[in-house]
């Protein structure tokens, strides 16, 4: 695992986006040999995704050759409610850049059938060569997408019962009515993101230091979902001081040591006006 | 890359680098267009995995919804009342000329005129789509001839009526028709005004009280009957007191039916309406009022003598006065000067601004559901504009009809 701490929640945005730019860029994806990318949704991925559309927007990155795979998305949530996972992709993300429609999969909250929707996800990311790098993010309680405590850690795509802790803090956005707030999601599985090539976990703010300490400082753990990745060869962690201030002192003072190590992946940072030929 | 549309292979518009007005905001995001309407990207994107066919940069510049001119008796030596010469080549020279003032849509007005008149002229003027001849027809605005004597302004004396007939046939013996009519002007206090105003309002079309000596409680119940709109506000009507409002006091009054709202126009020349009382009326009633040019024939034309309705005009620069007096005989200011005016004199948002020529018109007709709003699925009618709301560009149904 990497560890790589910055100072604050821009600082962590803008080196998350700077990785995944190099990676991309790096790739040299074709119509031939696409790159494929994991996406989060959520309030910390908000700034990376901020980043990369300034670097679409200055032409260094192009989004033609990538397909993108989300991790989850709201059972029964028209496709168009403003709070429908669909909805901030395009919003925050998809509006600005330019992938290619079709090669923007998002899990569908309506289809007929919920569990043959998850597994044509599966599907479609083994057709798509499998995936590059995924980013995620990290719930208070630790879980990856929403894999929630007591997922198994080889979990694949399939139908979740939101835990009464995620209703009561989604709740905010349904106008603090209860009853609106989905219950149920699809999610891709802790085995799905595990088979991912790499894997970038964002975890910013002091709410998730717990969850950060959980994940790696003690043992594989399915309460603690995210736990799952100290068995996965690449994996990447980001995040701020605040989400570190649960970990030892002795953690954190090895990991910043390693900066100058971490940081030669995102410096210097590529772009593909290198590559015009 | 094969277009990969499953609702439609028409091509698709995106316009880039601009600032929109939608939600009552101007907010930095791309407009797009398919088939002459509004079309929702994120529709488009998930539900039909498609795409821009061609993009168009408009380099930061403020896109907003068509003006929409609900009182224009004429302008370019054209005037709409008059029953000789050609008509309908008349409302066509008119109509293309608005596209220069970012008007996309417009109600041809008839001031009070001889019955012989309407009979020939009406059935001349048709509904009709805009496109690149020029600004869509909604219909006709019969401002008169139903009109008190005392505030007939510049109307002919002796072609006012009243209802003496009972109403609705005083009506229909004047007019002949009313096929094309979105709007009637009349004055309520004349008796047997009520069964008209319900007629019209039967009939889908807009009553204004205007041209009238009505007090505050004539003109509630005028609304109480149906009546939804003031022409030119303050123009040809009492003045406001504070023990009787007048037709003025419709902008707060109580009585205006729940779920109603009272529309107003005010022509924004800088003559007819001093900076002041736009400033008291927009603060009054925000969302009710209507920017309306009133303009006549001369509008466009060099300074001079011409001809409205059935009278003599004086143009002396910006004023148009009926000839050998100092009464205003109608406003010979264009819709986005109106605009500009209005902003400056009341300090108001631009966005506020830009809703008065085209949001509160459209509302105050009914049409808000297709016209007046940058809204998906409404006719792409739009204007663009620079930061001193100077109209660049003008488009109908997602075409470009005019362009500075």
């Amino acid at each position: 695992m990497r560890l790589v701490i910055l100072d604050d929640y821009d600082l962590a945005s803008e080196w998350a986006a700077k990785y995944i730019r190099n990676k991309i860029v790096g790739f040299k994806p074709t119509a031939d040999r696409y790159f494929t990318l994991g996406l989060p949704t959520g309030s910390t991925p908000l700034g990376c995704y901020k980043k990369l559309i300034e670097y679409h927007k200055s032409g260094d990155l192009s989004f033609k050759y990538v397909k993108t795979f989300n991790m989850d998305e709201y059972v029964g949530l028209p496709r168009d409610h403003p709070e429908s996972y669909h909805s901030y992709m395009w919003n925050n993300f998809f509006k600005f850049i330019d992938i290619e429609p079709q090669n923007a999969h998002i899990l569908d909250g309506n289809a007929p059938d919920n569990q043959e929707e998850c597994n044509a996800f599966e599907m479609k990311i083994k057709e798509a060569g499998g995936i590059d790098l995924f980013v995620g993010g990290i719930g208070p309680d630790g879980h990856i997408a929403f894999n929630e405590p007591g997922s198994s850690l080889v979990s694949r795509t399939r139908v979740k019962t939101l835990a009464k802790d995620t209703i009561v803090a989604n709740a905010r956005f349904f106008g603090n009515d209860l009853s609106k707030v989905p219950t149920m999601t699809l999610t891709v599985g802790v085995g799905t993101v595990m088979d991912a090539r790499e894997v970038m976990i964002l975890i910013t703010g002091a709410h998730k230091a717990f969850a950060l300490y959980k994940a790696i400082e003690e043992g594989v753990n399915h309460m603690w979902t995210v736990s799952a990745f100290q068995q996965h060869p690449h994996t990447i962690f980001v995040c701020d001081e605040d989400a570190t201030l649960e970990l030892r002192v002795k953690t954190v003072k090895y990991f910043k040591g390693l900066m100058h190590v971490h940081n030669q992946l995102v410096d210097p940072v590529h772009s593909i006006k290198d590559y015009k030929d | 890359m094969p277009s990969n549309k499953s609702v439609s292979d028409a091509p698709i518009t995106q316009f880039i680098n601009c600032r929109i007005l939608r939600d009552h905001k101007i907010q930095r995001e791309d407009l797009w267009v398919r088939e002459g309407k509004i079309l929702d990207p994120e529709k488009l994107f998930f539900d039909e995995k498609g795409f821009a066919d061609q993009r168009i940069d408009c380099k930061n510049k403020i896109i907003a919804p068509g003006f929409i001119d609900v009182q224009i008796n004429g302008g370019y030596g054209v005037d709409f009342s008059q029953a000789s010469g050609d008509i309908s080549g008349g409302v066509a020279l008119v109509a293309k000329k608005n596209l220069e003032h970012g008007v996309t849509s417009f109600c041809p007005t008839l001031v009070t005129s001889p019955t012989s008149v309407y009979h020939q002229v009406l059935p001349q003027i048709k509904v009709q789509n805009g496109g690149p001849h020029g600004a869509g027809v909604i219909g006709v605005h019969l401002e008169g001839p139903f009109i008190s004597e005392e505030k007939k302004g510049a109307h002919p004396p002796k072609f006012l009526r009243t209802f003496k007939a009972g109403g609705v046939t005083d009506l229909l013996e004047t007019y002949g028709q009313l096929d094309n009519v979105v709007m009637v002007t009349l004055a309520p206090e004349l008796s047997n005004s009520g069964p008209v105003i319900q007629e019209l309002v039967r009939r889908g079309i807009t009553v204004s009280v205007g041209h009238s000596m009505a007090d505050l409680s004539q003109a509630e119940e005028a609304v109480n009957q149906g009546a939804s709109f003031i022409t030119h506000l303050f123009n040809a009507m009492l003045p406001f007191h504070h023990r009787d409002p007048g037709i003025v006091g419709l902008l707060t009054s109580e009585k205006v039916p729940p779920g109603r709202r009272v529309f107003y126009g005010m022509i924004a020349d800088g003559i007819h309406t001093h900076p002041a009382a736009l400033r008291i009326a927009h603060r009054a009633h925000p969302t009710g009022l209507v920017l309306v040019t009133d303009a006549i024939a001369a509008m466009g034309l060099p300074s001079g003598h011409h001809t409205l309705g059935q009278q003599e005009i004086d143009i002396q620069g910006l004023h148009a006065y009926v000839a050998g007096t100092k009464t205003l005989s109608g406003s010979i200011a264009t819709m986005d000067m109106c605009v500009r005016h209005f902003r400056k004199a009341t300090g108001c948002s631009v966005e506020a601004a830009l809703e008065a020529a085209s949001l509160r018109p459209a509302e105050s007709l009914g049409l808000n559901h297709r016209k007046g709003t940058l809204d998906f699925n409404t006719d792409a009618d739009f204007v663009v504009l620079d930061d001193a709301l100077t109209v660049q560009e003008t488009y109908i149904m997602g075409q470009q009809v005019w362009k500075k």
